[in-house]
């Protein structure tokens, strides 16, 4: 029983096998992931990294099961997301807390309202109980004293923590990054891979960042995949990457962090 | 990775306008299917637990409260001309005191229901389709997958129900505003006995009449709030729509046109089926 329970526990959370998505464009069919395969390991980050339009946001999309890939199989704690009913993937999910690019926040919601949507609709606690959750979570983050606002009222930086603060209410499994710095300023984006830190330290969920934001992003990487025209390639370091003799990896890595000294 | 495959392969030159139109008629199919599908879904969710009470509110207040402006002032214009309009028609058979009947009738069967139906899409449905639509491209929609909330009983059966309480109710006041205008027009101003507008109409509306209204406002309601938040829940996968804040404001345009033109087919389909 305790070797199953530890098998169970060092098994990667997520698994892609040979999976493939392509789009319908006007000059042709777009593979933006081509037969690809990777594991996800439990409990620890992952970073998924590479150009504009080669598929990482697609990536985190296929292990919701928000799209169908068009060939292969997405393993999360062992079941295939591609074969669930909807009430089963609907379940699947709750195991994630997602922090989307824009952060998504509902615009006639308030800061309080958003974080609160998660306890309400899918815990059903009293009002007691989620207003003391709440305040928690907000005091953590630093958002108490904005509780009352809409999101049009909050800059970029306290839109992504909101965003934040509402993945974490169901305490996840997984946690799911889209580009959580895209658009904020140097410090807040230090602020927010601090704050991304503590939190995991705190909850220790299994973390999945996509991100443009080499070399910072690869400081918190326990693994990085390189998505490149529909092809990836997984490192277990950034020290892996500047190794790499591959022409495609070696132009990456000139174009994103041989002058970068965080990374030496 | 881009590959060229189908593309590829050179379609004679006579065949291409069937080609063209057997894509087009593939997109149809697939488009109603996806439709068909959501119409089923937001109908479940009408039923699904727990029932969102306060969204409801808010929805009726804003479908219904809010057109409650347009409609009486929809009603009270086409009342007044239908008045002018029926007393000239009619004085030149000598029949004047048919003329409640000709207003109350075509309100109750034809007008209440249709300019009501296309009033709430201009106001209401415009605006759905819109909110909807921006709450799919900004990842709202996805959000609430990813809490594993499901988003037709969150955020669409509200409407539906909403409009489906609100559209018939609104179809009623129009019908009572626009007999009023009648009177007013047809009475008061160029001096129709008024025992003889009213008799006329109490002879003439039967319950058959007043049902045939009552259900196509049904229908109507039902049409308007399928096709305007559809077409918003589906702007990503609507071909020609473009992306971000175009292919919202294109797709309320094309809410607004095909709910339109389909509460006019239907409006003719169940008058030739239910007269």
């Amino acid at each position: 029983m305790n070797q199953t329970k530890a098998a169970v526990e060092t098994e990667p959370v997520v698994r892609f096998r040979g999976v493939t998505k392509s789009f319908a464009g006007p000059k042709g069919r777009n593979v933006v992931l081509d037969n690809v395969s990777f594991d996800v390991p439990r409990g620890k980050t992952t970073v998924i990294a590479g150009g504009s339009g080669q598929g990482k946001s697609v990536t985190l999309k296929l292990i919701l099961g928000l799209m169908a890939p068009d060939s292969g199989q997405i393993l999360v704690d062992g079941q295939d997301v591609t074969r669930l009913r909807s009430s089963a993937l609907r379940m699947m999910r709750t195991k994630f807390g997602v922090l989307f690019q824009g952060a998504a926040l509902f615009d006639s919601l308030t800061v309080f309202e958003n974080v609160a949507l998660p306890l309400r609709e899918r815990l059903r606690l009293d009002a007691d109980e989620i207003e003391k959750r709440v305040m928690a979570t907000l005091d953590q983050l630093e958002l108490v004293g904005h509780e009352g606002k809409f999101p049009a009222q909050l800059s970029g930086g306290m839109k992504k923590r909101v965003g934040l603060a509402r993945a974490l209410q169901l305490d996840p499994e997984i946690v799911l990054f889209d580009e959580p710095t895209t658009g904020l300023d140097p410090v807040m984006t230090s602020d927010i891979y601090d704050l991304f830190s503590r939190t995991q330290d705190r909850i220790g969920f299994t973390s999945i960042i996509v991100s443009h934001d080499i070399p910072k992003v690869f400081e918190l990487a326990d693994q990085i995949v390189l998505l490149n025209n529909g092809e990836i390639d997984v490192f277990a370091s950034p020290e892996d990457i500047q190794q790499s003799t591959k022409p495609h990896i070696r132009e990456f890595v000139e174009k994103t962090m041989v002058n970068c000294d965080e990374f030496s | 990775m881009l590959i060229q495959e189908e593309k590829q392969v050179r379609l004679p030159r006579i065949v291409m306008p069937f080609a063209v139109i057997g894509n087009y008629g593939l997109y149809m199919l697939t488009d109603l299917g996806r439709m068909g599908i959501y119409l089923i879904l937001s109908l479940i969710g009408i039923f699904k637990q727990p029932f969102r009470f306060r969204e409801l509110l808010k929805q009726l207040h804003f479908i219904g409260t809010g057109s409650v402006a347009v409609i009486f002032f929809t009603a009270l214009s086409s009342g007044l001309v239908l008045g002018l309009q029926g007393y000239y028609s009619l004085s030149k058979f000598g029949a004047e005191g048919m003329l409640g009947s000709a207003v109350s009738l075509t309100l109750i069967m034809e007008l209440g229901p249709v300019l009501t139906a296309l009033m709430v899409t201009g106001r209401a449905g415009s605006a759905m389709c819109a909110e909807i639509g921006i709450m799919r491209i900004s990842e709202q929609i996805d959000a609430l997958e990813c809490m594993a909330v499901d988003p037709f009983r969150y955020l669409i059966s509200p409407k539906f129900l909403a409009a489906i309480i609100s559209v018939p109710l609104l179809t009623a006041m129009f019908d009572v505003v626009g007999i009023f205008g009648g009177y007013l027009a047809g009475v008061k101003l160029m001096g129709v006995n008024s025992g003889a507008f009213f008799s006329g109409m109490e002879q003439s509306v039967t319950n058959h009449d007043i049902n045939l209204g009552i259900i196509k406002s049904f229908v109507f309601a039902l049409l308007l709030v399928w096709i305007c938040t559809g077409r918003g829940y589906f702007v990503q996968e609507i071909r020609g729509a473009g992306f971000g804040a175009e292919s919202v404001s294109k797709v309320t345009t094309q809410a607004v046109v095909i709910s339109s033109i389909s509460v006019l087919i239907f409006d003719y389909l169940l008058t030739a089926i239910l007269l």
